[in-house]
């Protein structure tokens, strides 16, 4: 069959479907077309949530809701001793979804894990160049050099061998380009001579089978009866791709969709009014902060960086900047993550003793840059702004400030530079809810000159983050990341300035919804009453 | 008449190496490259940022990618999306008929009801209904297509309930082909209904992207018209004794359409423009919005073959626009 037939067949199916007494079909009115249905071959939310959050399933998953992760398509690890091999056990009957190409002729195993990231890392492999991938996440997430090998040891039995310890790797496989393929699908697409149909129509084991793609317009999913956790509670999942939030609003209050995503910040009091929807918020899985450079003068003392930090007014920052979205920050990681140490207690704002402590450090008439993104970022909706504020409480310590700006690109290059002039606004939204992926990637002393804005490298904190890498165990590791940021939290190389609130209208007749703190919109699990 | 024709397409020969020009360089000017802006907040090593950049050739000269991409464009080639990873082409042919079945909608709209409304202001010169219909059409002119866009779906579509607040189709159907414009494919799939609800999809946004055209087109032909009733001829058919409506309606608006005719072409590009937003507010999956986002993500290849197909056609249609009035002004056609 032509696609253009594929789709027909699949729509009229959907169709009768639909027509049927019981069938419940749940409409996301998503904000943006997704890039493709590969998920590792893109890096936005947008085409996650269209790819692997509906349609595969990954070794180890995230529990819905929460940032803790459970058995998937593996029922359980093990670690070696030292902590470089990973054994996983598979879980076995696992059925992947057919469409009118295909239809597999076995289950799940061994051999879907093993395809499924060796054409991430292996050019040899035939999928490793095609739909141009460029496999950003794994790179991003280290996979190459962390990875030495991975051995089929049988059918239902499966070996990370890695060069080092790295207790992340676990929440790592959690993530969306860990997501696993059909092997046996893509050698057929190959043999074919239509590889790009895996990113086109995918193939995967989880809770809705794909149906079809209007591009810019619809998405449509079915209900995977066989799923491993038992059939989602409805048949049928659409999305309509809406990206004008007003309109999504609009949408959802003339029942056109069951659930929207950001909404805009200026409806949110009208959404907490109307009997139409039922507004739900969680806190981001993002912080931002404002780094000082600890290597220039004169923030390279403890006192300068907490005075300031004193000095700044959190509250009428959240106030203005996110109006009301977002709350104020004291850890560098958000509290949906475990390991959030909530004891530490927040700088108090107190202007008149950060002038004085400023005074005891010998800094007088300090003049300084403040770096203001030029980009809008849930941790930070408006940069501008916030540096205006930040100008302001500094002004009543007796601190010059200027504002400067760069093009977005030029300014992630820039803010880089260990020798950098100024402050920088800026933030990071979590990949796989593990602490390290805030501490060690912002913080630690092998980021200085990257990713860690602050150019902080202190050897107390670095050696808990390097000794948590290495420990198994999550309570174990937990302490150690509690010790560190108590750590953090003396020596003050960022203000923490905030964790965005995320808010979800749904309609009233929606389910068991929960929000995910990685920002993802999952349906599996959701139902809706009559 | 053929040698006004040749004339007209030597013209276009440059124009179109101006336009791969400009939309080649328009994109690069703009600061901040795809793959930093890809990597984002979590960066991209030296190695990897040269690695992608060799891939995606912009290694390779300015000069050198420019002749690349002309190369590839008298192939028919024009690239392929950074982002998506599929040839421009086919994206932009997948999004295209919506984009135009909108556009023809629009222009139709705007012009059964501009030319007679500025008829019937310049017949009506001076009173009452000449003087409401163009403060109408000025303040249609002035809309900010946002505002109006957003005020027709709260008063239509969640008010009183008439339309649908966007889309193109009902998600009951599931419509794909052959032609791309949903009117008609709903009415060759047979399935009831669907006819309907794509008429009723279209109605919203066909008044928003119809809204300044329509003004435009009604205070051109009232101000045409003007200018050709006063003319001698005009008064001779009137001292023959002729039915007003005959004069106004043939002597007067045959000649008057003339200049009509310059701004409906024109005006083809307004709608283009007009398209971005109209299609980004009501969720039409066309052209427009797939330009903005490319922008944004600074996709070099989807933008610069966007921007030339989009320019070729508004060269297209303005060339067609000058043969036709070369054809209904002798004047022109023998300069």
């Amino acid at each position: 069959m032509t696609p253009l037939r594929t789709t027909l067949a699949a729509g009229a199916a959907l169709l009768a479907l639909s027509a049927g007494a019981s069938a419940q079909t749940l409409i996301y009115c998503s904000e943006g077309s997704p890039e493709g249905f590969d998920p590792a071959l893109y890096t936005a939310g947008t085409t996650f949530d269209a790819s692997s959050r509906q349609v595969y399933n990954r070794l180890v998953e995230f529990e819905r809701g929460t940032t803790e992760t459970i058995p998937g398509l593996a029922e359980s690890w093990e670690v070696s001793e030292d902590g470089t091999q990973y054994t996983f056990k598979l879980r076995e009957g696992v059925q992947f979804h057919s469409n009118d190409q295909f239809t597999p002729s076995r289950d799940f195993n061994a051999d879907d894990v093993i395809f499924s990231f060796d054409r991430q890392g292996n050019e040899e492999n035939p999928y490793n160049g095609y739909s141009g991938g460029t496999w950003e996440y794994f790179n991003a997430m280290s996979m190459p050099d962390l990875i030495e090998s991975i051995e089929k040891v049988d059918d239902y039995t499966v070996r990370f061998n890695l060069t080092r310890p790295e207790a992340p790797f676990i929440a790592n496989m959690a993530m969306d380009f860990a997501s696993i393929l059909s092997k046996e699908y893509a050698d057929q697409m190959q043999e074919a001579g239509t590889p790009e149909m895996l990113n086109q129509a995918p193939i995967g084991t989880g809770p809705f089978s794909f149906v079809g793609y209007q591009k810019d317009a619809v998405i449509r999913y079915a209900a995977n009866e066989d799923f491993f956790r038992g059939a989602p509670e409805i048949d049928n999942l659409v999305f309509a791709i809406t990206p004008d939030a007003s309109v999504r609003y609009q949408k959802l209050q003339a029942g056109e969709c069951h659930v929207m995503p950001y909404p805009n910040p200026a409806d949110l009091d009208a959404m907490e009014q109307d009997e139409n929807v039922n507004l739900m918020s969680k806190e981001g899985l993002n912080v931002g902060y404002l780094a000082y450079n600890t290597q220039v003068e004169p923030f390279d003392q403890v006192e300068v960086r907490k005075a300031l930090n004193m000095a700044i007014d959190k509250q009428a920052i959240i106030d203005v900047v996110f109006q009301g979205a977002g709350t104020a920050a004291k850890n560098p990681i958000p509290p949906t993550i475990w390991s959030y140490n909530d004891d530490i207690e927040d700088d108090p704002y107190d202007p008149e003793a950060a002038q004085q402590m400023l005074e005891e450090a010998g800094v007088t008439d300090l003049s300084m840059e403040i770096w203001a993104m030029p980009v809008q970022r849930p941790y930070n909706p408006n940069a501008r702004r916030m540096a205006e504020l930040l100008q302001e409480d500094f002004a009543q310590v007796g601190v010059d400030v200027e504002i400067v700006s760069y093009e977005w690109g030029e300014y992630l290059e820039r803010s880089k530079a260990e020798d950098r002039e100024g402050a920088v606004l800026l933030g990071w939204t979590g990949d796989n809810g593990d602490p390290d992926n805030f501490l060690a990637v912002l913080l630690g002393c092998d980021s200085v000159g990257g990713s860690n804005r602050a150019q902080w490298c202190h050897e107390p904190f670095d050696e808990l983050i390097q000794e948590a890498k290495t420990v198994a165990d999550q309570e174990e590791r937990a302490e150690l990341y509690k010790e560190a940021q108590v750590v953090f939290k003396e020596q003050a190389p960022w203000a923490t300035i905030a964790h965005s609130v995320v808010f979800e209208p749904v309609r009233p007749e929606v389910e068991n919804y929960k929000i995910d703190p990685f920002g993802g919109h999952i349906f599996y699990g959701v139902g809706l009453s009559e | 008449m053929l040698r006004f024709v040749l004339s007209r397409l030597l013209t276009f020969v440059p124009t179109f190496f101006g336009v791969t020009l400009v939309s080649f360089a328009f994109i690069r000017l703009l600061p901040g490259d795809p793959i930093t802006l890809l990597a984002g907040e979590r960066g991209i090593s030296q190695e990897r940022y040269d690695e992608l950049a060799a891939q995606l050739g912009f290694d390779q000269p300015l000069w050198m990618q420019y002749f690349d991409y002309l190369a590839g464009i008298f192939q028919g080639d024009l690239g392929v999306s950074f982002v998506t990873k599929r040839p421009v082409l086919d994206e932009f042919m997948a999004l295209f008929p919506a984009t135009l079945e909108l556009s023809i909608c629009a222009i139709t709209l705007a012009v059964l009801i501009g030319i007679p409304a500025g008829v019937i202001a310049a017949v009506n010169r001076g009173k009452f209904f000449d003087q409401a219909l163009m403060t109408t059409a000025l303040i249609g002119y002035s809309m900010p297509i946002f505002w109006w866009a957003l005020l027709l779906i709260i008063v239509f579509s969640s008010g009183l309930g008439w339309t649908p607040v966007s889309g193109r189709m009902s998600l009951m159907f599931f419509i794909e082909g052959p032609t791309g414009f949903m009117t008609i494919d709903a009415l060759l799939s047979g399935q009831e209904g669907a006819f309907k609800s794509a008429v009723s999809h279209l109605i919203l946004p066909t008044i928003v992207l119809a809204t300044i055209p329509l003004a435009i087109i009604a205070r051109q032909t009232r101000s045409a018209m003007l200018e050709v009733l006063g003319e001698d001829y005009v008064r001779t058919a009137r001292a023959k004794g002729l039915a007003p409506l005959r004069v106004n309606g043939f002597h007067a608006l045959r000649n008057a359409l003339i200049p009509v005719v310059t701004v409906i072409g024109l005006s083809v590009g307004t709608l283009l423009a007009g398209a971005i937003l109209t299609e980004t507010i009501f969720s039409w999956p066309g052209i427009g919005k797939w330009m903005v986002d490319s922008i944004f993500r600074r996709d070099y290849q989807a933008v610069q073959g966007g921007l030339l197909i989009i320019a070729v056609i508004v060269m297209i249609v303005n060339l067609t626009v000058d043969i036709l009035y070369g054809a209904i002004n002798p004047k022109i056609r023998n300069r």
